[in-house]
């Protein structure tokens, strides 16, 4: 056994434990934020599986989109909202718990069945390398153009909802010192791009 | 075209002449760069922080640290031994995992990216193909690590510190992005060490400043952003935020914050000369210069002056960048949050957009200068 390929087998294995220990940590802790962060490592560790595969420009990019934007924003989410209450006690939650976990372990089963039963073409394609970079935008352009134009229109129609959603009309306090002031500048600025009527 | 000086092949060569296999030769020569860029990011950052305390000094009419050794250059490393033994305190009510692991989060990318920055044709640890894409990447962790060390610290400065730093990274990563689009375009390539090819044809007049002006403005006063420098300190604001999320820090764990907040200014600096001020490349194009004296560019000789002189201009546009960084600390005046996020949204993403579009557009019209 070569020292290159005991290298890969070991990393194989630490990240293939994070990924399985991690996720689990996600969906059984009790602090959410816990989960939110380790959640950020297992993307992290799904990453250097993508390294390991040579893949370093999906690596990268999932590092960017999922550790830099996705997880930031739970992360942001769950800060900002972070009110710690007591929930109030579910009834028959231990059935409900139990139900899952036996759907949960069924799907398992059953992913674990058909991974085994499949006919793995082994060793599989070999991979492009440093070339990837090219292939990928040379197939986002060609015969992937109409899927990828159609997830950033889903993302514009996102956008355009949460702007939508974060514009409503607020009522300008009367009140205040400044009255004239306030109404002129807040009238100024919250112009809602589409009004609350629009929307019924 | 010359290869250059490639001190990986003597090496592994050297140790396989020894008698020892070619992969154990490859292995002992892979820690060696590492440990060897790691002592220089640090060298820089005792320089950098020396720096700042002087020019801080000079610009408030101060002395700046004197006695500890010649104009206090031994300050930095004082300062550093005192952070070594000081007492590493956690809050009674601080989240201690979390506490401790933050810090740790916010240094290694910053640390990471390292790889990536090129002081000569092969005098980088690895020209991975991903280039300035693993930057890129890399730096967005860091918003997770202030997130972390902000939320556990148990302190409401703290939170509002941390929420401002990621809220301030991600806003300016964008338009920091769009920036160096445009430069990849131009280089056809997405490898630091092409990037820097590609402006050494003709001297300094071949260097991207010329062609991306405003892409070269925007990338400064985004790396500044990233970088929480002095217009853009808002994260650590001390007067409205105590330190921000550093604020129940003390000891290791402050320093590392420390250390990550000046190796990450002394890498932007490093980046803005590699992307717009040509890295290594001499001023005058050392081809011309080595035929002018009538020898030959692979020349030992000439490989050896040629390869201490790309480090020497890489350090020296860098410094000059830090320097600049420094100065513009200490003389000008903090930005509001709601100045900053317009300034980021409504300002640098979509000047970055069209600078973008110009380029694209530039290219497909001259592709002989601006790269086809």
């Amino acid at each position: 056994m070569n020292i290159a390929y005991s290298t890969e087998l070991i990393c194989f294995l630490i990240l293939s434990a994070v990924i399985v220990a991690g996720s689990l940590a996600v969906v059984l802790l009790e602090n959410i934020v816990y989960s939110a962060f380790i959640l950020g490592g297992v993307f992290m560790a799904v990453a250097g599986l993508y390294l390991l595969l040579n893949a370093s420009f999906v690596a990268a990019a999932q590092i960017l989109v999922y550790v830099g934007a996705v997880n930031v924003l739970i992360l942001f989410a769950i800060m900002l909202v972070n009110k710690k209450e007591k929930l109030t006690s579910i009834e028959g939650l231990k059935t409900r718990k139990l139900i899952s976990s036996g759907v949960c372990g069924g799907l398992l089963i059953l992913l674990l069945r058909v991974s085994i039963t499949t006919k793995w073409n082994l060793p599989g394609p070999t991979s492009i390398g440093e070339e990837a970079t090219e292939r990928i935008g040379e197939h986002l352009f060609t015969d992937y153009l109409l899927p990828f134009e159609l997830a950033s229109i889903l993302l514009l129609m996102a956008m355009i909802g949460a702007i939508v959603l974060a514009r409503r009309e607020v009522s300008i306090p009367t009140d205040d010192i400044n009255v004239l002031k306030n109404k002129k500048s807040l009238s100024d600025k919250k112009i809602p791009l589409l009004s609350e009527n629009s929307l019924k | 075209m010359n290869s250059g000086i490639d001190l990986e092949m003597s090496f592994t060569q050297g140790i396989q002449n020894l008698g020892l296999s070619h992969e154990l030769a490859h292995l002992l020569w892979i820690p060696l760069p590492m440990l060897l860029v790691l002592v220089s990011a640090v060298i820089g950052v005792l320089v950098t922080v020396w720096l700042e305390r002087k020019i801080s000094a000079a610009a408030q009419q101060r002395i700046g640290p004197e006695y500890a050794g010649g104009l206090g250059i031994l300050q930095p490393m004082a300062d550093g031994l005192k952070l070594l033994v000081k007492e590493d305190i956690i809050p009674a009510k601080a989240d201690s995992v979390l506490f401790t692991v933050g810090p740790i989060l916010v240094l290694v990318p910053v640390i990471l990216s390292w790889l990536i920055v090129p002081f000569g044709q092969n005098l980088l640890i690895s020209n991975v193909g991903i280039g300035i894409f693993l930057w890129i990447a890399l730096s967005s962790i860091q918003p997770i690590g202030l997130l972390m060390s902000g939320y556990s610290s148990n302190n409401k400065y703290s939170l509002l510190g941390g929420l401002r730093a990621a809220a301030q990274s991600i806003s300016y990563e964008i338009p920091l992005a769009l920036a160096v689009l445009a430069i990849v375009m131009m280089s056809n390539s997405l490898s630091t060490v092409d990037i820097v090819e590609q402006q050494n044809t003709a001297g300094f007049l071949s260097w991207n400043i010329w062609r991306q002006p405003v892409g070269f403005i925007i990338f400064w006063i985004c790396a500044l952003a990233e970088c929480e420098r002095l217009p853009f300190d808002l994260p650590e604001a001390e007067e409205e935020l105590v330190a921000g999320y550093q604020t129940e820090y003390a000891g290791m764990k402050f320093a590392l914050f420390y250390l990550a907040g000046y190796i990450n200014l002394v890498l932007s600096a490093l980046l803005v000369s590699v992307l717009y001020l040509g890295g290594w490349g001499f001023p005058i194009s050392i081809d011309w210069f080595s035929s002018l004296i009538g020898l030959s560019i692979d020349n030992p000789l000439v490989q050896i002056i040629a390869a201490s002189l790309g480090i020497v201009m890489t350090i020296l546009k860098a410094y000059l960048l830090v320097f600049l960084a420094i100065l513009l600390r200490w003389t000008t005046p903090r930005v509001r949050i709601d100045q900053l996020l317009d300034l980021g949204w409504k300002f640098l993403l979509p000047i970055s957009l069209v600078n973008l579009l110009i380029t694209a557009s530039l290219k497909l019209a001259f592709p002989m200068t601006f790269g086809g």
